[in-house]
């Protein structure tokens, strides 16, 4: 039966499954708003969350493994830069590379790490700790706060709109002295700043594990949610929050007499078949930056 | 008649500097791993031996290797398709999966036994196409973003075949399987007690078609003009949407053969296994695959038995020299990076020149 308890649970579920979204949506936004587009979410997501752990425990501390995933997440994001805005390289190869590499690298990891084969579980010591009295996790709170901040320095800063201009109109930006590699450059740390977060949240705040399957799709929904928000970081907080619940939904209907009905395997595919419908319907509106995606040429 | 127009598009001295990009990437990606692999406390250089002996050292050593690049010459060509028509579909993980529950679909039937094969092959391919072109559909009529769509019908796929694993077309004798391919459906081996089946003679000549619809055809032509500028192809006649949707189609169909051979060639299961473990990462490596070829179909040849080389060899490394077998991938990834930065034989010259 549906309870009250019940709903608060759904409620802090759709929180976890929505903070990696919008971390990695909202960081999306801003490097395409510049115009570099990182389809290597998934594998920046992946790294950062094994770096994570094992700084961790380096330091046997929680704090040391986000600080570090977000480093290395950002440290990718500077790499996949240099390879778009500076060599002018294609921007979905780049991010191709970044994913596979991701994939054969993570499991090596783990292996040369803790000789363990693909799967690795954390203690409960080095989890990230809940905001007091609450079940939220405080990268919650800093994602809803990061993804306003995103929203107030893109729109209302006029470093926002120089950033949104090497997206829209790098040609135009340049004549007005505007340095779009080196703002192209910051725009992609950021992106891979906060996906590095997104990866640390997924392994030592939420699921406490790292396997070569870490991210599980989570990447390219966060490519769909920059799509389903028009660019834009406030609809991301309602598309993770929307996908998110998706998540949460099959996690819960599988508990319900539902399954009876319905053999897990293709509950499984709801909220892969649900980002693909909202994608197509909601995408006739909306519309990329102009410029982004496109390696960046003088005349 | 020069030289080069023999193959149409390629111009010889840019074949040259992009062999000899490829070459430095391939270099660069074994030397980064190789220090990956010292940091975690493994030998690089017995790593990559063992890799090379088991990849070819011996005549199984080979054949498991042109066994391995024989599904990638399908998947890489369908990827080299889209990009040529300026579409990144990835999709050919989800069609390889779908395809190859067609196969097992078409092998649950009674039918005389001569027309499995075919049946096999129609079936399972028209899955894939049917799947590829939910992508091509979305892309053209509702501009819906292809990595985003073929990613998800990649997972939607895995689940959809996976429930057909493990409740509609399972094995009751060992249910961590589906049923077999009846044998009058098999491909024969070409090498007894090796994994090498007909299936490469398909995909070379599958791949060679490619080539010839790519730079032979009015199709072919309007596909590539497609992707080098879709503005001016349109001004030029060329139906945009249409030459994207018959690249997706071309591409499902392609990922579809591999599909279906994997369980109709290679031995031993000749079913889809676990977690269709048999199947999972043949689309993702075409990726691979298709950018070391530099997008070429005939290129493609050599790329997919470098990548299936290294598949083959990474059982051996792991083996002999406890290196994880994944570290390939990593190999795969540094390449395609080092590879997405254009005019790199140009920046290699000037740095060479400055010293």
């Amino acid at each position: 039966m549906i309870d009250a308890q019940a709903i608060v649970n759904i409620l802090i579920q759709t929180s976890y499954a929505a903070t990696p979204l919008l971390l990695a949506a909202v960081g999306e936004i801003i490097g395409e708003r510049a115009g570099i587009v990182n389809i290597g979410l998934e594998g920046i997501m992946l790294i950062s969350g094994f770096a994570s752990i094992v700084f961790a425990y380096m330091f046997q501390s929680p704090f040391a493994g986000v600080v570090a995933g977000v480093l290395i997440g950002g440290f990718i994001g500077l790499l996949h830069a240099l390879i778009t805005a500076y060599l002018k390289g294609d921007h979905v190869i780049s991010g191709i590379g970044i994913n596979l590499f991701a994939s054969g690298f993570v499991p090596y990891g783990v292996e040369a790490v803790w000789g363990v084969r693909g799967y690795f579980t954390i203690p409960a010591s080095l989890k990230v700790p809940r905001i007091p009295g609450t079940d939220l996790s405080p990268i919650f709170l800093a994602s809803l706060i990061l993804a306003l901040g995103s929203y107030w320095v893109l729109f209302k800063t006029p470093y926002g709109l120089i950033l949104r201009a090497c997206g829209e109109e790098p040609r135009a930006a340049e004549s007005t002295g505007v340095k779009i590699e080196l703002t192209q450059a910051l725009a992609s740390t950021i992106t891979g700043l906060f996906t590095g977060l997104a990866g640390a949240f997924l392994a030592i705040d939420w699921l406490s594990s790292i396997t070569k399957n870490l991210p599980a799709g989570r990447g390219f929904i966060s490519l769909a949610i920059v799509n389903f928000a028009n660019w834009n970081p406030l609809l991301g907080v309602v598309g993770s929050y929307l996908f998110g619940f998706f998540w949460v939904l099959i996690g819960w209907l599988k508990l319900t007499p539902l399954k009876e009905m319905i053999p897990l395997p293709l509950m499984e595919t709801i909220p892969y078949i649900a980002t693909l419908a909202v994608t197509a319907g909601v995408i006739g509106r909306a519309r990329p930056p102009r410029f982004t995606g496109r390696p960046y040429r003088r005349e | 008649m020069k030289p080069s127009s023999i193959l149409g598009s390629i111009d010889l001295s840019k074949l040259e500097d992009d062999i000899v990009e490829v070459v430095f990437a391939v270099l660069a990606g074994f030397a980064i791993s190789g220090l990956l692999m010292a940091a975690g406390g493994f030998d690089p250089i017995r790593a990559y031996v063992s890799l090379f002996k088991s990849a070819f050292g011996d005549l199984y050593g080979v054949s498991t290797t042109l066994s391995f690049a024989t599904p990638l010459m399908l998947t890489g060509a369908a990827f080299a398709v889209s990009v040529r028509a300026g579409v990144f579909n990835i999709g050919a993980e989800g069609q390889v999966y779908m395809a190859a529950l067609g196969a097992v679909i078409v092998a649950s039937l009674s039918l005389p036994s001569e027309l499995y094969l075919i049946a096999e092959f129609l079936f399972g391919v028209l899955l894939a196409i049917t799947w590829a072109s939910i992508a091509g559909f979305l892309k053209s009529q509702r501009g819906v973003n292809e990595v985003v769509s073929t990613i998800m019908l990649n997972w939607t796929g895995f689940w959809i075949v996976e429930y057909g694993r493990t409740y509609v077309y399972f094995d009751p004798a060992e249910p961590q399987r589906t049923i077999k391919i009846p044998e009058a459906g098999r491909l024969p081996l070409l090498v007894p007690g090796t994994e090498l089946y007909a299936g490469i003679i398909i995909s070379l000549v599958a791949t060679v078609v490619v080539y010839v619809i790519m730079w032979h055809t009015s199709l072919g032509y309007e596909i590539r003009a497609t992707g080098l500028n879709p503005i001016a192809a349109r001004y030029g006649g060329v139906e945009v949407r249409r030459s994207m949707l018959y690249s997706f189609i071309i591409a499902g169909s392609l990922a579809g053969l591999a599909g279906v051979m994997e369980v109709a060639g290679r031995p031993p299961h000749y079913a889809i296994t676990t977690g269709l473990s048999n199947l999972v990462g043949l689309g993702f490596d075409g990726l691979a695959v298709s950018l070391i070829g530099r997008n070429h179909p005939l290129a493609i040849i050599p790329a997919a038995i470098f990548v299936g080389a290294l598949t083959a060899g990474s059982r051996g490394m792991q083996i002999e020299s406890g290196v994880p077998l994944e570290m390939v991938k990593a190999v795969q990834g540094i390449i395609i990076l080092i590879l997405a930065v254009p005019g790199l034989v140009r920046m290699l010259k000037q740095w060479r020149g400055k010293k």
